[in-house]
């Protein structure tokens, strides 16, 4: 498939900004009110600016954004919409959390639930976005069991390594709960590493089921003899992409390399604690890799009438 | 509503000949002029008249080479492809705007151009590539299967059927009610096997495809034997012909003049 950079600023984007806000839902549900202001105001508004700019880079997507408000409609039948109306509907969840969390509005009651519906919230979100791509039975490499664990997994590691970040500026990384995100932040780029490690072998050994026979019913025996045009057409250029699976072995090593050192400076920072910023950073650039990966390796079963022979 | 109908009056589609189909584009071009104006329109052309021309077309013919097992000869397979119209399309059900819907009257599925985002994903959900996204118009295209003839009284009665039917010399388009038995074009799925493409995705395909219908003997590598000789005076006087043929042929490949091993094809 074509990797659309708006898509991919979009899941990346957002999905560092949800991971980001659903692990502040979780503090303030654990430890109630923030111990500063200041971090409470700028982790909020980190979150909710990376969501909403990658949800305004998801529009450029689109061939007609002026029209984006009608995807609210079809919650019923399309992940696509779900994941809009929830995408809108975490903000005021999340302003109001942020509000209480800060201590901008003295009702510490509130924290606690409001923190886990804002996690909620955004794990709901996310799972949608995952949901989109995971229901395409057309581009196996999408439509399996790896696809919403690693969307979920991708935005919490980055989420977490910007929280380090953050954490590192207003002084509260060298403090027990700081320690303890930065261990979680391991858990999760180890569990990034191991996901990866084991779809992008899934999809090396994996047998393909689809093949030029089955799609146009002529049997095992059918080759192409004839395109039907004479330059390449929208379905090829959507589905057919090339680069990305030329180069696709170096780019997964570099993702794995990317997560490699996001793991290790993290492991180191709780003793040079700057290295916070080039394990975000690189959990970043990694997120970024893999999800150009995602889109650039995945094949659709259209090609199957454009002379691919298996899908 | 992009909720699909649960069940629809009619399932209108087309049953398509891959045993007469000669590949000669007439439904393609014809389906291109009466979509370019009307409900599809337009479907702009980039660089209509450069070397990288490109634009959405709702009937695409491919050609396919079908080799059989136990066969060393080939058949060419002219392979008309379009939507499908499906009973249970994902693309109408991941459309997040409504702009894709089933019509529960007749069973076509449409794209509504004034509704539709251009967010693509359709194109994704569909197996069958029938689906081409207008870079200029910013929204999806897509068989209409001539929604604005079949229905339309201001022409006359041969005229009310998709424009790629009409347009067939061979007759390999067939268009009707495959959801009544009793129709002409059930009875020829039923007579010609017809078949789904994709039936594993689960879409439910209404438009079918006649396989091409089995070729009766092998004529081998295409050349025929040579026959047995007879001993006649005529036999002799032939091989005495190829022997003394076959000499002049031989020193006429010492001439410079003669280019005709050079000649490509």
């Amino acid at each position: 498939m074509n990797p659309a950079y708006s898509v991919i600023f979009f899941t990346v984007s957002s999905g560092a900004g949800y991971g980001l806000l659903a692990l502040l839902g979780l503090v303030g549900n654990a430890h109630g009110k923030a111990s500063s202001p200041g971090f409470a105001i700028t982790a909020i508004a980190v979150a909710l600016i990376l969501i909403t700019a990658g949800l305004l880079s998801s529009t450029a997507h689109l061939g007609r954004p002026e029209r984006a408000w009608r995807a609210f409609s079809q919650w019923r039948s399309s992940w696509l919409s779900r994941e809009g109306v929830l995408a809108v509907a975490t903000y005021p969840v999340a302003l109001a959390y942020g509000a209480l969390w800060s201590g901008f509005i003295d009702m510490p009651q509130w924290i606690s639930p409001l923190g886990l519906l804002t996690t909620l919230m955004c794990a709901i979100t996310v799972f949608c976005t995952g949901m989109i791509y995971r229901s395409l039975q057309t581009i196996p490499a999408w439509s399996n069991r790896f696809t919403i664990p690693a969307y979920l997994l991708f935005g919490m590691a980055t989420g977490s390594g910007l929280l380090n970040a953050i954490s590192f500026i207003f002084g509260r990384f060298q403090t027990d709960a700081g320690k303890f995100m930065a261990f979680l932040t391991l858990i999760l780029t180890f569990g990034a590493i191991v996901l990866k490690w084991l779809y992008w072998r899934w999809l090396r050994k994996r047998t393909a089921q689809h093949t030029m026979g089955q799609a146009t019913g002529l049997g095992e025996g059918v080759r192409q003899w004839e395109v039907p045009h004479t330059a390449q057409n929208f379905i090829m250029k959507e589905m057919g992409y090339g680069v990305g699976r030329a180069h696709a072995r170096r780019l997964q090593q570099l993702c794995m390399l990317l997560l490699d050192i996001a793991f290790f400076t993290c492991l180191l920072a709780p003793k040079f604690d700057w290295l916070v910023f080039p394990s975000a950073l690189c959990l970043l650039a990694a997120a970024w890799v893999e999800r150009w990966l995602f889109f650039a390796q995945a094949e659709h079963v259209a090609q199957l009438f454009y002379g691919k022979e298996r899908v | 509503m992009t909720s699909l109908p649960a069940a629809t009056t009619k399932k209108l589609g087309l049953v398509i000949d891959l045993d007469t189909c000669v590949g000669c584009q007439a439904c393609a071009t014809s389906c291109k002029e009466w979509n370019a104006q009307g409900d599809s329109g337009p479907l702009t052309d980039t660089d209509s008249q450069g070397s990288d021309i490109s634009g959405p077309w709702l009937n695409r013919i491919h050609g396919y080479e079908v080799h059989q097992e136990g066969r060393s000869d080939s058949r060419v397979v002219n392979f008309p492809r379009s939507c499908l119209h499906c009973e249970t399309p994902a693309c109408v059900t991941v459309c997040p705007t409504g702009a894709s819907y089933k019509r529960a009257s007749d069973g076509i599925v449409l794209v509504n151009p004034e509704t539709c985002i251009g967010c693509k994903l359709c194109s994704w959900a569909c197996p069958y590539g029938a689906r081409e996204y207008d870079y200029t118009q910013g929204v999806m295209k897509k068989c209409t299967l001539c929604v604005d003839r079949i229905y339309n009284e201001n022409l006359v009665e041969e005229d009310r059927v998709p424009a790629c039917v009409r347009a067939c010399p061979t007759g390999a388009r067939h268009f009707g009610d495959l959801g009544d038995e009793n129709s002409a074009v059930s009875q020829l799925v039923k007579e010609r096997g017809g078949f789904d493409l994709f039936p594993e995705m689960g879409y439910k395909p209404t438009n079918k495809y006649l396989p091409p219908r089995a070729r009766k003997e092998s004529y081998g590598d295409g050349v025929a034997a040579l026959p047995k000789g007879d001993g006649s005076v005529m036999e002799k006087l032939f091989v005495w012909a190829d022997r003394l043929l076959t000499a002049s042929k031989a020193s006429a490949a010492a001439n410079p003049l003669d280019n005709s091993d050079k000649l490509e094809g």
